[in-house]
């Protein structure tokens, strides 16, 4: 059993125009200590998968059917207390928009030694010393005085860390990470993905990272998913997926993206690979492939029926007509 | 020397903010956002300014539009001082440079339909005289940014992202300038319509001769796209040079810090990575010396009692540490 089971998952909008299948059919594993990235455009899908494994996402106007199951138990059928007590002990969270996990009515320190009180049986003061230096580790300036500010005096910059301090504070299990580093520079990002691989290598913590960035992917999970239009185009571990990308979305996407180091050294300016056209819309019924608008290698058939996702070699699935196979693949 | 002026110089920009203190405060705190900063764009050059966040390049941006007014400073357009120009004398100048913003919906105004917005600066600039020139101009304008001439009809809602940046182009198009500052115009697009966006505006560089400031954090896309790089730090240029030797033989610590840092999309790729600690200090009370040397892993006491001056290393590769030698 792994840590986190999905299947079939569901997540469905009621919109003007028509139902938003969001998420359609997603399954996939996490396994305990594992780091599995979810890759996909805007609007994939990826933000609300999250949200419902975590019970936050709200319904209505969310219609969510499928199985989350963690540890074995559904949580799609879990009590709202259940999910609470399960938040920010055994599955934390980090949002790229901080204030959607923070309190806004308690101190940074109150909420991280909340976590760590709950879990270490620590005294108050050694839980504010704890507090202080999770806020240090994360690369929070002054954390004697931030430790006692509450969210909003914090700029957004210092939010997201005081987030992320919180998350790491409780040890979890499972640590679902929604874009935690589009907001930040650079050198921040390496620091915060360097934490996340402390608290892996430490406690053993389990990541869900989500991310449009193939540079975190490559460097930070050992799996990939990638999504395209609520559903699940390809998955294999990270050195497989940039080594021989099956689906033409995936090796449009690793195409797309400017390289550093890429463009030296030529005479005349590189052009990069574009994918054409746009993300469909998700209230209007797809027939056959979600991606043969944009794809360079759609026959006839692509617009008809929709591929099966298959293992095209071990451990690698594609869902594309014409994904090569591995002749030894099942 | 007798060499023409190039398109844009920019001599010693600086740029302080005043803040805190409501109106009977004696508090003189000030933001320094940007401390002298010189450079030059030719025509039809790329000049990128990378850095992180809060690092000014926003603010030299809004200086060089005249969005906002320098404390001190020169910047000439074609050798012609326009720091000091009043609003009316602004109009020309304007013309022949405009900008492009991160946020292609908040940049357009949602009640009024793409030809409007497009049309806007050709009628303030008096380009297109009749209602029927400035028609087939706005629609000559959007097939040049890869949008159907039939988009002007509709609002700018019913845009994607991505297309609602190439609308906002096709804006900055209209007058015919000379340079385009772009302000992390593709910084919030998805990677294959950054790519998309990005293939245009080199595109159009190339058909239109036209010179840009591309203002940006990604490291990546600015290689990709630029002649020369100068790298900000807390307000001013720690190194600057043209793009070959700038990221094969980087020469200042922070160049090669911000470098080092950027995620590589290849998992097999062998890096020792010189993660940087800390943060960016406050720029209301910047460090004495080198703005640098509090993350810096070569400073000495000399970083902190002495301001690197911004040296030419050769070849015009400027680097602005006491060690550049060395790094
Ligand atoms: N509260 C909501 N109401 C209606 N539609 C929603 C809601 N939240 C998300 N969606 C839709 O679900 C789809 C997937 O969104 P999301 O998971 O945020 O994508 P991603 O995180 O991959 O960018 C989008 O089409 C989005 O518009
Ligand atoms: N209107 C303003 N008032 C006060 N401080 C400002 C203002 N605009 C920018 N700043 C400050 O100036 C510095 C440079 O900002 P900016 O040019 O936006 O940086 P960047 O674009 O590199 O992120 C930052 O410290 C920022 O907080
Ligand atoms: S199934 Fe067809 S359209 Fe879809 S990705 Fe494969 S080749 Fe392209
Ligand atoms: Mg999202
Ligand atoms: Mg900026």
């Amino acid at each position: 059993m792994a840590l986190l089971e999905v299947r079939d998952l569901q997540i469905h909008f009621r919109t003007a125009t028509g139902v938003n299948r969001a998420v359609d059919g997603l399954s996939f594993d996490i396994e305990a200590g594992e780091a599995l990235a979810v890759v996909g455009e805007s609007g994939c899908g990826k933000s609300v998968t999250s949200m419902s494994i975590l019970g936050l996402l709200p319904t209505p106007p969310g219609k969510i059917a499928g199985q989350i199951r963690f540890r074995g138990q559904n949580l799609l059928n879990a009590s709202e207390s259940r999910m609470r007590k399960l938040r920010g002990a055994e599955i934390g969270m980090i949002f790229q928009e901080p204030m959607t996990s923070l309190n806004p009515v308690f101190t940074i320190g109150q909420q991280i030694g909340e976590s760590v009180r709950l879990h270490e049986k620590a005294s108050r003061a050694e839980a504010r010393d704890r507090a202080i230096e999770m806020l240090r580790l994360v690369g929070i300036p002054s954390p004697e005085r931030r430790v006692d500010e509450y969210p909003h005096q914090l700029s957004g910059g210092m939010r997201q860390r005081a987030m992320i301090a919180i998350a790491l504070a409780c040890n979890p299990a499972l640590l679902v990470a929604d874009e935690p580093t589009t907001a930040l520079d650079v050198t921040i990002q390496a620091q915060i993905l360097d934490l996340m691989q402390d608290l892996r290598s430490k406690v053993g913590s389990a990541v869900m990272l989500i991310t449009h960035d193939l540079g975190v992917v490559a460097e930070f999970a050992e799996r990939v998913l990638v999504m395209y239009a609520g559903r699940k185009v390809e998955e294999a571990t990270v050195r497989d997926l940039f080594r021989t990308p099956r689906h033409p979305y995936t090796q449009g996407l690793l195409k797309a993206v400017p390289r550093l180091g890429s463009s030296l050294g030529a005479e005349t300016s590189v052009r990069l690979a574009e994918i054409p056209g746009r993300v469909p819309d998700l209230s209007k019924p797809l027939r056959g492939c979600a991606f043969a608008d944009r794809c360079p290698r759609a026959q006839e058939v692509c617009h008809r029926i929709d591929p099966a996702l298959e293992t095209k070699a071990a451990g690698h699935l594609a869902a594309c007509h014409f994904a090569p196979r591995e002749v030894s693949a099942a | 020397m007798t060499d023409a002026p190039h398109l844009i110089e920019v001599r010693n920009l600086v740029k302080r903010f005043p803040i805190g203190g409501g109106l009977f405060s004696r508090s003189h705190k000030v933001v320094h956002a940007v401390s002298d900063v010189s450079f030059h764009i030719a025509r039809g050059e790329t000049l990128s300014l990378v850095g992180e966040s809060g690092c000014g390049k926003s603010t030299v941006g809004k200086c060089l539009a005249r969005l906002i007014p320098l404390t001190e400073g020169e910047i000439t357009l074609d050798g012609q001082r326009i720091d000091g120009l009043s609003r009316s004398q602004m109009k020309p100048v304007r013309k022949r440079l405009n900008v492009v913003f991160q946020d292609p919906f908040s940049s357009l105004n949602p009640r009024m339909t793409v030809e409007d917005l497009v049309a806007e600066p050709l009628r303030s600039h008096g380009m297109a005289r009749t209602r029927a020139e400035r028609h087939a101009r706005v629609g000559d304008l959007l097939e040049k940014v890869g949008l159907a001439r039939e988009a002007m009809a509709r609002m700018p809602h019913q845009f994607s992202g991505g297309q609602r940046q190439r609308i906002c182009i096709a804006r900055a198009l209209a007058s015919e300038p000379d340079i385009i500052i772009c302000d992390e115009a593709v910084s919030a697009l998805d990677v294959s319509v950054q790519a998309q966006i990005i293939n245009l505006l080199m595109d159009l560089q190339k058909d239109l001769g036209l010179a840009l400031l591309f203002i940006s954090h990604d490291l990546a896309v600015v290689e990709h796209m630029s002649d020369r790089i100068a790298v900000m730090y807390l307000g001013r240029i720690m190194e600057i040079a043209d793009r070959e030797s700038l990221f094969r033989h980087p020469r200042h610590p922070y160049t090669r810090a911000l470098l080092s840092a950027v995620p590589l999309p290849d998992p097999e790729a062998d890096r020792d990575r010189a993660v940087l600690t800390g943060d960016v200090p406050s720029p209301i009370d910047p460090p004495s010396g080198c703005f640098f040397r509090t993350r810096c892993p070569m400073a000495t006491d000399r970083c902190a009692a002495e301001v690197p001056a911004l040296r030419d290393m050769g070849a015009g590769h400027m680097s602005a540490c006491h060690y550049a030698e060395d790094v």
